[in-house]
């Protein structure tokens, strides 16, 4: 563990550095899954349903990240995110999966267009007009499911028609023999073999896509003219506009390209996940995608991580029958811990050692006291995560410096 | 005098605005608007829609002050959710399980959910001033992490009992923990007992705000941080108070419910009273009587809205036109101040030549 933190700590290149995050966190995985003794931990069925569990979470992370990198703070992501399962639903069933993907784009324009009119053009507090929208999200796609599938064929007040599939991916050359590498149960090998099989089983062309978004995001923001003002924006409005930005358009980009990928993680739940629109279906997914991209410190790698984490331990939830596979969890998240209070250490930052040091006490304990941990743990487990980060490492967190100030040209604050 | 009207103009054009905009999607969808908005009135008439009007009202009306305490300081309690779910479980928890002598346990069950509320809101207020972190998120974050909290407690293995067929949640409360309630002429069920506890928030927040020391401190924080500090008000502490106040009032929110119908909590306790609280909050002006008036308005809508299935119209246009109306109302707010602001400055500008 030290050797990676020393080789993080070095000069080496960040693929590297990458390559041996990515280790340590499968040698980290392999021990956890050893000594809780849950071979589930990293099976193909667990693998494919947390990269399932993880696009909608990231898709609406990715929204979260472009508003606020235009100096928007979103929390109506979640309305974004129904009116896009309600877009997906309501073009879907008539059209086709590709319509209702088009279907979402429109109502994710749609929100972000009406919460780009509050907060941009009138100035209005983000955080209340981020309610709104909810508000608003939820009436609407309520109200319209209720006229346009109450009387459709298979449909009802509250569920759309079924929506045909998209082609997936399955190279069972490929992810058939890994599973059986995987139950063999090598250290680190397995994981591997279980982690590339996981991928490669009944991949959504969906999938694909999102990854693709995250690629397209990372470089439009980072590596083009367009992305330096865009996020100029959300640094410093005003130095913006003295070099002759157009704030106000730059932060209606960043919002409506908020509401179309928040939405296209509905129009995921609503096509991928599970082939009908349904009231409810987002379960405040985009509130754990706000969570994502603060996780993730208002980058897409980040956030991208963020999402894989928080997948993953979702789709332990689900396929965990007797509880281990929440033992496991509390481990994982004690390791975490530990590795952050090694770093704290070396940073002298004592007060913050201390605190993380009882919470990976309790959490140990928990693990060695019990055989069995209730499923709660891991609907917890994002959340109290992301409050973590946010409590003992909100120094190393960089928000957009001008994130939710209202901008108004020629008002100097 | 002017004043006055100047603050009633964003709530009343907010609410006429979303009028309008029900009245357009209703013609879209071929109904009548007029004839709608009548029946809606006619069926809000009745007495025993009056008795759910004035429930569903002092719900909201403890809701929509525990947000505005934090509003005052422009602290932002979006946690109202998470305080009073996990409040108003473990009120039923206590409540189901323990029964007290004569009205005592009624006291000790308030009392309970304010601790319970206050706690919660401490978490946040705690990240606030030792660790920077913005009561935004981490209330967001701690409703999610009640609700695994709450799912844990009530499960049958932990303290949740079967209630009714396919049903789990805390016992059943025996009379004596109940709230009694009173009954308007002819109405088939009783006004909550609460409401008066709510009129009486609504004087004590009011007194608490203009006629004390703490309520001065608390408007000079939210007006400006640093004109308060320089006169020697602690922010932190001030933030810690706001925030425990807040959530105990928070605790408050599940009660009328709880011990005056419901007398159970299971998982699918109503949870979105915050959120309503911070809609009501703003088109009150954080104003115990302007928060009444925006507490019954709401309620009106949300009771009137059951007669629109009838009518062939879906009643969730009701929360389309409760979002249009936050929505309004803030915009309505922000061009005001904007105008005055202009105003303020022409004068200025005038009064030097």
């Amino acid at each position: 563990m030290t050797a990676v933190l020393s080789i993080l700590k070095s000069g080496a290149s960040r693929k590297v550095k990458f390559l041996a995050l990515f280790i340590a966190v499968l040698a980290t995985l392999s021990l956890v899954r050893m000594w809780a003794d849950v071979l589930d931990l990293t099976s193909r069925g667990t693998i494919s349903a947390a990269l399932g569990l993880a696009v909608p979470i990231g898709l609406a992370g990715l929204g979260g990240l472009w508003a606020e990198r235009a100096g928007v703070v979103n929390i109506g992501l979640e309305g974004m995110m129904i009116l896009g399962t309600f877009g997906a639903g309501w073009l879907g069933w008539q059209y086709g999966p590709w319509a209702g993907l088009l279907g979402a784009i429109l109502f994710g324009l749609l929100g972000g267009g009406i919460f780009a009119l509050a907060t941009v053009t009138f100035g209005v507090d983000q955080i209340i007009a981020g309610t709104a929208i909810n508000i608003l999200g939820l009436g609407f796609a309520q109200f319209f499911a209720k006229i346009a599938f109450s009387k459709a064929p298979g449909g009802g007040p509250t569920q759309s028609p079924s929506i045909s599939a998209l082609p997936t991916f399955t190279f069972d050359r490929l992810s058939d023999p890994l599973v059986s590498l995987h139950g063999k149960g090598y250290f680190i090998i397995s994981e591997l073999a279980g982690l590339i099989s996981g991928v490669f089983f009944r991949l959504s062309i969906l999938t694909v896509f999102s990854a693709g978004l995250f690629a397209a995001t990372a470089f439009i923001l980072w590596r083009t003219p367009f992305g330096l003002r865009l996020r100029s924006v959300g640094e410093n409005p005003h130095a913006a506009d003295s070099l002759g930005v157009n704030v106000y358009l730059y932060k209606y980009i960043g919002v409506l390209t908020s509401g179309v990928m928040a939405a296209l993680g509905g129009a995921f739940l609503a096509i991928a996940a599970s082939g009908v629109y349904r009231e409810g279906q987002t379960g405040g997914r985009g509130f754990i995608g706000l969570a994502t991209m603060i996780f993730g410190n208002w980058r897409p790698g980040g956030t991208a991580i963020g999402a894989g984490l928080f997948g993953y331990i979702d789709a332990l939830r689900l396929r965990d029958a007797n509880g281990t596979a929440m033992r496991a969890i509390v481990l994982l998240g004690a390791l975490a811990l530990i590795v952050l209070a090694i770093l704290a250490i070396r940073k002298k930052r004592y007060q913050v050692v201390f605190g993380l040091g009882i919470t990976a006490a309790v959490l140990i304990s928990w693990f060695l006291l019990t055989t069995a941990l209730p499923r709660e743990v891991a609907l917890v487990a994002p959340y109290l995560a992301t409050l973590l980060v946010l409590a003992f490492a909100s120094q190393r967190l960089r928000p957009p410096a001008a994130d939710g100030i209202p901008y108004r040209k020629g008002e100097s604050k | 005098m002017f004043k006055r009207i100047d603050t009633l103009i964003a709530p009343l054009v907010a609410v006429a605005f979303s009028v309008l905009f029900g009245s357009i999607i209703l013609l879209v969808f071929g109904a009548n608007p007029i004839e709608t908005f009548i029946r809606m009135i006619e069926y809000a008439s009745t007495p025993r829609s009056m008795t759910l009007i004035l429930n569903s009202a002092t719900t909201y009306y403890f809701s929509a002050v525990a947000v505005a305490i934090g509003f005052k300081m422009n602290l932002f309690n979006i946690g109202v959710n998470g305080q009073y779910r996990l409040a108003t479980a473990v009120a039923a928890l206590v409540a189901g399980y323990i029964t007290f002598p004569g009205y005592l346990g009624i006291v000790v069950i308030i009392a309970i959910s304010m601790l319970v509320g206050a706690a919660w809101a401490g978490i946040a207020a705690w990240l606030k001033v030792a660790r920077g972190v913005s009561e935004v998120i981490s209330t967001i974050m701690l409703n999610f992490i009640a609700i695994g909290l709450i799912a844990y407690l009530m499960a049958p293995t932990v303290l949740g009992v079967k209630t009714a067929e396919n049903v789990i949640g805390t016992p059943i409360i025996p009379a004596g923990n109940r709230f009694p309630g009173v009954s308007l002429p002819t109405a088939p069920i009783p006004v909550y007992g609460m409401i008066f506890l709510a009129v009486a928030l609504g004087f004590g927040y009011w007194y608490l705000l203009n006629r004390t020391r703490f309520g001065f401190d608390l408007r000079a924080v939210g007006m400006s941080p640093t004109a308060a500090v320089a006169s020697g008000v602690n922010v932190k502490r001030m933030t810690v108070y706001a925030m425990l106040l807040s959530g105990a009032v928070a605790g408050l929110v599940g009660l009328p419910l709880l011990l005056g119908a419901q007398y159970t909590f299971t998982v699918n306790f109503p949870g979105n009273y915050g959120f309503t609280g911070i809609a009501i909050a703003l088109l009150g002006r954080n104003h115990p009587v302007g928060i009444a008036f925006g507490a019954l308005l709401w309620a009106f809508l949300d009771v009137s809205a059951q007669i629109l299935d009838l009518t062939g119209v879906p009643r969730e246009i009701i929360v389309i036109m409760q979002g249009v109306i936050v929505l309004s109302v803030v915009i309505a707010y922000e061009v005001t101040r904007r105008v005055k602001v202009r105003r303020q400055q022409a004068a200025v500008g005038s009064a030097g030549q």
